[in-house]
């Protein structure tokens, strides 16, 4: 018999319940309420008392309503149709809602129960399965979606028997499992996972080595993110947090994108689903919508399911890769899910951690971003989440408590700088203060050097070098004067702005520019190297300046044109007579 | 206000804060409304029969037999076309002398749109102010504030955009408001003869602050009966949201809340979201535009208003007095709007998101050269020329008193380029250097 109860008290979506039964920490009720029934999260239970928070607005609630206990957590379907689907935080599917406006107590089905799917099985008879096993395949969107042994079994079972290949809807049986006690289970294409837990359905986690290709050379060059890596993105409001994540969603080298845009603007969410049904994936040619799901908790959207939202994100993430797919999770922004975690903490009078977040605010944002990475599926494939957060940091100062807790867990660290975004210097990566850890990996190492060329590594240190130096000289310059300090000092100052100009910046919204494919970036790299690596002659830091702008402007003219287009070559050239004029022969 | 049969009163009052009433009573619902002693006041904490309500006008003299009258009902207002041309205070009664409008009555503070049945703002809405139109684009279905110091003249420029933006409704919800700048709406709205598109809501200094709450709900609740029923283009101004935020934290404060950030509720964020969320365009045509005025503190963006706001709006416009040409200036470097790309070079020429970029990048080049000079060090040619340059462009673009076309803009734009600088010295896209550079070159 399932647990019943009623409502004792309300503070905001704060709801004090007595119970008639058992219930279990963070099971899911339902709260009726003029006949509809609103969802709602166990947080808390103290004697009889149980507080729940509700997903919804609480208005009209009275002392009395009756509530009922569903016996699970808040769980996620998973099967094949999720792909191209926009879902609220609780993965409803909002296509499917009717009215232009949300009405609170309107949950659905996230899939499609009428679609027939091709089915082609991939085990068969008598094969010992586990939970995660592959059972077979259909083609989701032109990529393999594994049917899987659902996560929630446990140990070993035999299969009785699977179906021929064919056309089969999610909710046909599609295969019999005996388990080692000889009962038979009834597998179907859907199974259900409970958020918050993490799905382990793999045999190891090795270090993650394989460079993600963005496409945007500020990562991929300097700070490169792995697959199965984690990433983020802290920056004061407007610094280019969302415009960067978006531009990665677009050309990351990815099988399934996964944006969860978690109490943000609806207007950024709607700019996704107007682009990426029009535009291609870089690598395949599909279309973007195909290989993305999107989840939208939208900052106006109730506040307890931004919090749910990007768990269920992640549990989508895993579920694919449990597929051996690489997956790449994106949530926009971590610090709305952090303030979604402090209200309903200051509202059960918990003891208040810094800036009034509670206390295992930073173990909480750990244990999230660990269920990222590259692993071993139990078949001997890989899959991977990539996970890139951003961060938004109250009054853009780094030192609050979601930046700090989420620098300790994630390896790379995009920081975005204001006077960068202030001058335009697009995108606002801090290269000086910004890492990757992956970098000191030595696997990574052998992998980049294969994959790029040998030496990559060491090259792109000699231009972070060079970029501190010019730095450091700037700084001098601004306090001696121009005139106050040799005109080598000028040398190496404009060295380090021809960088930041051609190699750091990138126009996200140029066409051309957004996308820098990996082989565009080592050309890129060896030549502005190449221009840094010489010396110059020259008798005054008027003229210094001068040539590089004039250098810095030919050479972002070859950054909006088509790589080795007949535009980009005449450019070339023309870089290559203006180098002439100044460059001293020798090579330092 | 007469009683009616379904309303539930009470005479006993069990305690009494600043802002807050509390009593026992059966069957009452979360946030409804009250009178007590005639004062409104909402449901905002039950446990069991303990019944807490905030009191809008503060509880000053309420005694503990005060008469108690819940209204079944939460926050509402009529809504018709009769709601055009008509002053409410922030209860939605008229303050204009008029009669009570008729219509249809809806809840304030209603459900959100669905993500999915919004379209993407694409309308361009033209202010002839080019600080604004060039630099930091507006599109239908935007929010934006002004961050601004309380000297400057921001209800002026509100009030400017509001009237050639060429919106079918301006609503206009003021909180904290002077008299004398209720006064000044009034007469700039009548002089023009657009009262009858325009619905006010106002909270001046002389009511009590914490019925200003009540405020952005009111005018979003209009905006969307005439954004929606009606398919108008609806343009809301909000201002000053900051001392909507000071009301947030007094009842906060008085509900022994814990404070977070500079005194403000932990939920700022969410309950200013919940505000400027409102913005939208339908795909029937409708819209709601959001303009806000945000005060600042000396200055000071790092505040959790200014700061929560930035996070949540589609940029923010900066006003600045510049000293060097004598005039209020709409600040390039920290202004921004977020939705120009989505009308920049689409619906205006081809060159301008270049154009402006490049002018804001040799801007920055000026200032740097300014900090030289303070310093006391010797300026190069470019140093004299981006300063001249951003002198030019200050009082011909910047100023809040300019008002003409983008295309104006942009050639006004190019001819400054070419008064003071090199193509090379621009940065724009060869292309488009070729097709717009003035003959009139420097050197
Ligand atoms: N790479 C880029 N190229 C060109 N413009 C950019 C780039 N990145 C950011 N911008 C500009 O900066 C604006 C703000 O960027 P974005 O919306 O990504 O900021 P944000 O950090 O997500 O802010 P918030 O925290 O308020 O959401 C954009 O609208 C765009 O005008
Ligand atoms: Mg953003």
């Amino acid at each position: 018999m399932t647990t019943k109860g009623t409502v004792k008290g309300i503070i905001a979506n704060l709801v004090t319940v007595a119970v008639d039964g058992p219930v279990a920490q963070n099971e899911i009720c339902y709260i009726s309420l003029d006949g509809t029934r609103l969802m709602a999260e166990v947080i808390k239970v103290t004697g009889d008392n149980v507080f729940v928070q509700v997903f919804e607005s609480t208005r009209g609630l009275k002392v009395g309503n009756l509530v009922e206990f569903t016996g699970h957590m808040l769980e996620v379907t998973l099967g094949p149709g999720l792909l191209s689907r926009n879902y609220d935080g609780l993965q409803n599917d909002l296509d499917k809602l009717t009215g232009v406006f949300l009405k609170r107590g309107e949950y659905n089905f996230p899939l499609d129960e009428e679609k027939l799917w091709a089915f082609k099985p991939l085990a068969k008879v008598g094969d010992k399965v586990q939970a995660a096993s592959w059972l077979g395949e259909v083609d989701e969107n032109h990529q393999s979606h594994k049917i899987m042994v659902p996560f929630v079994m446990q140990g070993e079972y035999t299969i009785k028997s699977i179906v021929a290949a064919g056309e089969y809807k999610i909710k046909d049986t599609i295969a019999v499992i005996t388990d080692e006690e000889g009962n038979d289970h009834n597998i179907n294409m859907i199974q259900k996972w409970p958020v918050k837990k993490a799905i382990t359905a793999y045999t190891e986690k090795p270090r993650p080595f394989k460079l993600l290709e963005t496409g945007v050379r500020i990562i991929d060059t300097l700070n490169p993110i792995v697959e199965g890596g984690t990433g983020f993105i802290p920056g004061a409001f407007g610094t280019g947090k969302t415009v960067l994540q978006h531009a990665i969603s677009k050309q990351a080298e990815a099988d399934i994108v996964i944006m969860a845009a978690c109490g943000e603007r609806a207007n950024e969410v709607v700019e996704i689903f107007m682009e990426f049904p029009k535009l291609e994936d870089p690598h395949t040619g599909r279309k973007l919508m195909e290989r993305t799901i999107i989840i939208a908790n939208t900052s106006n959207m109730p506040v307890a399911s931004r919090e749910a939202s990007v768990y269920t994100a992640m549990t989508i993430a895993e579920y694919y890769r449990s597929m051996g797919l690489r997956v790449l999770l994106m949530a926009d922004s971590t610090s709305r899910w952090a303030q979604a975690l402090r209200e309903m903490s200051n509202r059960m009078e918990e003891l208040p951690g810094q800036d009034a977040f509670p206390m295992d605010l930073s173990a909480i944002i750990g244990t999230f971003y660990s269920r990222a990475g590259y692993v071993y599926l139990n078949n001997g494939s890989t899959g991977s989440i990539t996970f890139i957060g951003t961060v938004s940091p109250a009054g853009g100062n780094l030192k609050e408590p979601v930046t700090e807790g989420t620098k300790k867990a994630a390896r790379c660290f995009y920081a975005l700088e204001q006077s960068r975004a202030d001058r335009k210097r697009y995108p606002a990566v801090n290269p000086i203060e910004s890492y990757s850890k992956y970098i000191e990996y030595p696997e990574f190492e052998d992998y980049i050097n294969t994959k790029v060329e040998g030496n990559w590594i060491k090259k792109v240190n000699e231009m972070k070098t060079l970029l501190q130096r010019g730095k450091e000289v700037q700084e001098q310059i601004n306090i001696l004067g121009d005139d106050g300090v040799p005109v080598n000092y000028h040398e190496t100052f404009w060295k380090s702005e021809v960088i930041d100009f051609v190699i750091l910046q990138q126009d996200a919204f140029d066409k051309v520019d957004a996308v820098c494919p990996l082989e565009r970036q080592e050309f890129m790299l060896n030549l502005v190297m190449d221009i840094c690596k010489h010396d110059y002659d020259f008798d005054n830091f008027l003229n210094v300046m001068d040539y590089f702008k004039k250098i810095i402007n030919i050479c972002k003219q070859m950054n909006y044109s088509e790589f080795h287009s007949e535009q980009f070559e005449k450019y070339l050239k023309e870089l290559k007579t203006v180098l002439a004029e100044k460059q001293i022969k020798t090579e330092k | 206000m007469a009683t009616k049969a379904f309303q539930k009163i009470y005479t006993k009052i069990t305690a009494i804060t600043k802002a807050t009433c509390s009593l026992k009573a059966d069957g009452i619902g979360n946030d409804e409304l009250a009178t007590i002693d005639g004062k409104l006041a909402q449901v905002v904490k039950i446990m069991g029969n303990d019944i807490t309500l905030q009191v809008f006008e503060g509880t000053e003299g309420i005694p503990t037999n005060a008469e108690v009258i819940f209204l079944g009902k939460t926050p509402s207002l009529k809504v018709s076309d009769q709601l055009a041309g008509r002053f409410f205070n922030a209860f939605g009664s008229p303050i204009d002398g008029g009669p009570e409008v008729e219509g249809v009555e809806v809840e304030i503070g209603g459900p959100s749109v669905n993500p999915v049945r919004r379209k993407q703002p694409s309308e361009l809405i033209a202010t002839g102010i080019a600080g604004i139109d060039l630099n930091n684009t507006l599109v239908s279905g935007q929010k934006i504030p002004f961050f601004a110091d309380p000297n400057q003249p921001y209800n002026q420029v509100m009030a400017n955009v509001a009237l050639r933006a060429e919106a079918d409704k301006i609503i206009l919800g003021g909180m904290g408001l002077t008299n004398d700048d209720y006064l000044y709406f009034k007469n700039v709205f009548n002089n023009a003869g657009v009262l009858d598109r325009i619905v006010s809501f106002v909270n001046t200094t002389e009511n009590p602050p914490v019925e200003r709450l009540l405020i952005p709900d009111m005018a979003l609740t209009a905006a969307e009966y005439f954004a929606v029923e009606k398919n108008e283009k609806v343009l809301v101004l909000l201002t000053d949201m900051t001392l909507y935020a000071d009301a947030l934290a007094i009842v906060s404060n008085r509900m022994d809340q814990i404070p977070s950030k500079d005194s403000m509720p932990g939920s700022l964020y969410s309950d200013l979201a919940k505000i400027y969320e409102k913005a939208v365009q339908f795909p029937e045509g409708g819209s709601i535009t959001i303009i806000a005025v945000t005060t600042l503190s000396g200055g000071d963006i790092t505040h959790a208003i200014p700061d929560n706001t930035g996070y949540i709006t589609e940029g923010q416009l900066y006003l600045r007095y510049d000293s060097d040409i004598g005039k209020v200036i709409v600040d390039p470097f920290r202004s921004l709007s977020r939705l120009k790309q989505l009308v920049a070079g689409k619906k205006t020429r081809e060159d301008h998101p270049q154009v402006m970029n490049a002018a804001v990048r040799l801007y920055a080049d000026a200032a740097n050269a300014k900090t030289k000079l303070e310093n006391g060090f010797d300026l190069t040619d470019y140093d004299e020329r981006s300063l001249a340059f951003a002198k030019d462009y200050s009082d011909k673009i910047l100023a809040i008193d300019v008002n003409i076309n983008t295309t104006q803009m942009l050639d006004i734009a190019w001819e400054l380029f070419a008064k003071h600088f090199k193509p090379e010295e621009v940065n724009i896209r060869q292309s488009l250097v070729e097709k717009y550079w003035k003959q009139t070159s420097y050197e």
